[in-house]
């Protein structure tokens, strides 16, 4: 589909391109975020939501900022740092129908919000959480974040003397039900990973680099457009089928494919590259993560997944109408259930 | 003394022992026998904290007259623990009754108090009850004696037994036994020698037995709350767990089966509050329910709810504080912070109720005031309050329907743009009121939806750091709490003309206070009395204090933070005002308030 054609042309529910849009950036020209925000557009028009069905979230910091510059038909609570997961959690609660998508920061996710990020993980909260990871606080004009590099030089702050938080390797050991990590150089990929994660049913941990092109753009740093652009290692190419869609067996050479079932019929493809990996593997996801840490490497792809584990909502007893659509008359039990209450208290 | 020597329903008894030992069913099986009795009663547990083995005070306090606060004195002490022996016997009042076990090796070397030695060890060796078992069942054997010294029915016992053990039969005969057995050694070895005497009255009529926690969730469940968020601390812990306890059975659906509630334990309070403000916002009746520590933590995001203009209900059942302070007593010093709350200039929507059935009412009626005000409210309950048994007036049925405040649906969008040339924002104020108008999440009418945000917005909530934009939504917040004056209870008065001398105080302060009154009134000394309900102060607030020439402000807490806060509104009236403020972790007593009252220069009779 070429750009201009994209522009006016209507998916199944009626919706162009354009209405998936937000406002135009803030943000610096060349980071990373818009790139990310460009895919979610693309994602949510091709796969049909209907926008006022789509709620955002964010925490606080340059990621934070950028559910302003999509989907602004859709409501969107802009939290506190490293609080979003509650938030979020409580305004589901409200409406579980609704497709959340969450944006969070390294900082907003690997320091203070830590907690949140993995008891969210731990409740299997159904949201798209992505985590635009640049390795550098950026509206505070460049201190390290904990997902920085050990030995990394900032201008501002030397050299960096810790180990770096992995966001994948805490989401993947707090159980969570899919893990996947992009490269923002890499648009495909990393739309084809939102699509996945919107169909999945759980929460759906994307931590993508997403570099800081004013703070955080060195050669050889981890987190820069260069380093990613020459080391990037997918573990395989990704597409998602979305349910109900044929697929042509010709479309892939027999053997070369993996394919994941999601838990709305929708499907992942995965196409082998070098190595086999299969991302139903818990064992083999840690490994790899342990791997790339050791290494330095920059693997991106799904990570991890398992499409059939309860969510939060499956484990409460709520009914299939959002809660915030109760009449009042279902929520004040009636005046002979208190003179039973005052009786059992005489 | 009434003529024939005799205290009848007038006295303070106190339980000394050991945490963990079981014997709060033994002392809740008395009260309620009283309160059967029709005798108004009153529990005070001053418990530590801790699980096992440290010593743990129960009072039960009887007063014909309804008086409800603690006592500095006992009039009968159940000794049941070695350690503190001596400690009890000097709350013991002149003439009082000291009961031990007639194996502790102990003198008693007052001579103006009466003994009774109880064989415990022997009864319960007798009982032939489980080894297991032998430490609780002990506690029954001084039920026994004090039914025969108080002259306690012990039919009434059986039936709060039964009662205690939620009609289990096993139990309940085993306990019973133990405190016949008890009773019948009492009766043919003790000599009555105390005046003490519990006496059939109709003192309970139309009243309840029941915590301010347990209160508090009701109070909810019949407002209709939909979701909670909390995490365990002393002395909260009870109110959501008796959500735990009452939703499921008054709040499913009974057309589906479905809960139309959902409560979650969240990792900690700041989650806590952050899923509670986002229920708030996804249109949930939503609250939480934390003690001072929390209130800490919850700080910030309250300062999100109040400028994004979120619906959430907070108690805070207070304790002692700074820090971890005192978990397991009693304080209301959470009122400053609760007012000033977060950083930045802001409103607090604060009540306080007074009794248990406020703790009910408020318990619904907060939600009404959030959801038409837009904003956080905190409810300042505490220890006293919360965990403590009182006899209480019957909950009484909400007396309005729920309030729901200005909320836009698809339909309702509809009209709404019909009624004000196609236009809507989230933060604009058509009605002159403050008060905007909110859609929820999930509305499906294209103009619906909104970016709340804690940073500056315009009236759509678009981002903007325009001086103007911002001080036009600022100061429209600010309004809302004029608005809230005709939402939000009004302080009780108690005045007569030409009374010069009144007091202020406000929740758990109000039984020490009421019994002070009444105890001044024998010294010659009139006064008046305003509690106050709810923050911002309302009229009445002002003009009480310009109706006197002095005012005692009373209050839980070192500082005297009713005081402060009343100074800031009124400054013109703050030379009027002296603060009565105590401190120690106990609920307050009359006799300080009396006494201090007594000693100032300004009160005479």
């Amino acid at each position: 589909m070429s750009s201009s054609t994209s522009m006016q042309a209507l998916n199944k529910v009626g919706l162009s391109r354009n209405d998936y849009k937000g406002l135009p950036t803030t943000l610096c020209q060349g980071c990373g975020h818009n790139g990310v925000a460009a895919q979610i557009v693309a994602a949510c028009y091709e796969m049909n939501l209907v926008p006022e069905k789509v709620i955002k979230f964010s925490g606080i910091g340059c990621s934070s900022k950028s559910p302003t510059y999509f989907l602004g038909r859709s409501f969107s609570f802009n939290g506190l740092h490293g609080r979003m997961p509650s938030l979020a959690l409580g305004a589901l609660f409200a409406d579980h129908t609704l497709e959340a998508i969450g944006i969070s920061g390294d900082g907003d996710t690997a320091s203070i919000g830590l907690g949140q990020f993995k008891h969210m993980v731990r409740r299997n909260l159904p949201m798209v959480y992505i985590v635009e990871n640049n390795g550098v606080y950026g509206l505070t004009k460049g201190q390290f974040s904990a997902t920085a590099e050990r030995g990394l030089m900032l201008k501002k702050q030397g050299t960096n003397p810790y180990v770096p938080v992995d966001i994948a390797m805490e989401a993947l050991i707090s159980n969570a039900t899919f893990v996947a990590r992009s490269f923002a150089g890499d648009p495909h990929q990393v739309r084809e990973l939102i699509k996945a994660a919107i169909a999945h049913s759980g929460i759906a941990v994307l931590d993508i680099i997403s570099p800081c092109v004013t703070f955080h753009n060195h050669e050889n740093s981890f987190h820069s457009y260069n380093f990613g652009k020459r080391h990037e290692e997918p573990l395989h190419e990704i597409s998602y089928v979305p349910p109900k869609e044929e697929i042509t067996i010709e479309d892939f050479e027999e053997g070369t494919t993996r394919e994941v079932t999601l838990h709305d019929g929708s499907m992942v493809i995965l196409k082998k590259l070098e190595e086999e990996y299969d991302p139903r593997d818990r064992w083999q996801a840690l490994h790899m993560l342990e791997d790339a840490h050791r290494n330095n490497w920059l693997v991106t792809g799904l990570i991890y997944v398992d499409p059939e584990v309860p969510t939060l909502f499956d484990i409460y007893n709520i009914p299939e109408t959002p809660l915030n659509r109760t009449p009042n008359e279902k929520l004040r039990p009636s005046k002979d259930k208190l003179e039973q209450i005052n009786e059992k208290f005489c | 003394m009434d003529d024939n020597g005799l205290v009848v329903n007038d006295f303070c008894i106190t339980f000394s022992t050991i945490n963990g030992s079981g014997s709060a069913t033994a002392n809740l099986t008395l009260m309620r026998s009283l309160f059967k009795m029709g005798i108004p009663v009153s529990s005070k547990n001053i418990f530590p904290s801790n699980i096992q083995g440290m010593p743990t005070w129960y009072t039960l306090r009887l007063n014909k007259d309804g008086f409800m606060g603690r006592l500095e004195q006992d009039n009968i002490i159940v000794a049941m623990n070695q350690t503190t022996l001596h400690k009890e016997l000097q709350y013991l009042a002149k003439g009082g009754v000291f009961l031990l076990p007639d194996d502790f090796k102990f003198e008693v070397e007052r001579d103006d108090v009466i003994v009774y030695r109880m064989p415990v060890k022997k009864l319960v060796m007798e009982s032939g009850v489980p080894a297991s078992l032998k430490d609780y069942i002990a506690n029954m054997v001084y039920v026994g004696v004090l039914c025969f010294l108080l002259d306690i029915d012990l039919e009434l016992i059986h039936q709060s037994l039964r009662h205690q053990f939620n009609e289990r039969e096993k139990p309940v005969e085993q306990n019973f036994k133990m405190v016949q057995a008890a009773f019948g050694w009492a009766k043919e070895n003790l000599v009555k020698k105390d005046p003490y005497i519990a006496q059939s009255m109709d003192g309970t009529k139309d009243c309840i037995l029941v915590d301010g926690n347990t209160a508090a969730a009701l109070g909810a469940v019949f407002g209709g709350v939909q979701f909670a968020a909390w995490y365990p601390i002393t002395p909260a812990t009870s109110l959501a767990e008796s959500l735990m306890e009452y939703l499921p059975q008054y709040r499913v659906d009974p057309e589906n089966g479905k809960d139309t509630y959902a409560i979650v334990q969240a990792e900690d309070e700041l989650a806590a509050i952050g899923m509670a403000i986002g229920a708030g916002w996804g249109g949930l009746r939503s609250m939480t329910s934390t003690s001072g520590p929390g209130l800490s933590l919850m700080s910030e995001y309250i300062g999100l709810a109040y400028y994004a203009e979120v619906p959430v209900v907070i108690w805070d059942v207070q304790r002692v504080g700074p820090s971890t302070g005192m978990p397991t007593r009693t304080a209301q010093g959470d009122l400053a912070m609760a007012n000033f709350i977060s950083h930045g200039d802001k409103n607090m929507i604060i009540l306080i109720p007074g009794s248990i059935d406020e703790c009910f009412e408020f318990g619904w009626r907060a939600f009404d005031i959030a959801e038409r005000l837009q904003t956080p409210v905190i409810v300042l309950s505490d220890l006293d309050f919360g965990m403590n048994m009182w006899t209480s007036k019957k909950f009484t049925y909400p007396d309005a329907p729920m309030d729901r405040g200005k909320v836009l649906w698809e339909a309702d969008m509809e009209k709404f743009l019909e009624a004000h040339g196609g236009e809507w924002g989230r933060y604009r104020d058509v009605d002159g009121d403050g008060i905007p108008w909110r859609t929820l999440p999930g509305n499906t009418h294209p103009k619906s939806a909104y970016f709340a945000r804690g940073t500056s917005h315009n009236e759509d909530t678009g981002y903007t750091e325009d001086p103007e934009k911002w001080e036009t939504i600022f100061k429209r917040i600010a309004g809302k709490f004029e608005t809230a004056k005709q939402y939000i209870p009004k302080a009780v008065v108690e005045e007569k003309d030409g009374t010069r001398f009144g007091f202020i105080a406000s929740g758990s302060a109000d039984p020490a206070v009421q019994e002070a009154r009444a105890l001044l009134r024998k010294s010659g000394i009139e006064s008046d009395y305003l509690r106050v309900r709810s923050i911002p102060f309302n009229d009445e607030v002002g003009e009480f204090i310009k109706h006197h020439e002095k005012i005692a402000v009373v209050e839980i807490n070192r500082d005297g933070q009713l005081h402060q806060l009343l100074k800031i509104r009124y400054p013109d009236e703050a030379s009027r005002m002296i603060s009565l403020a105590h401190l120690d972790g106990l609920p307050l007593n009359a006799r300080w308030v009396e006494e201090q009252v007594l000693s100032l220069k300004e009160v005479e009779a």
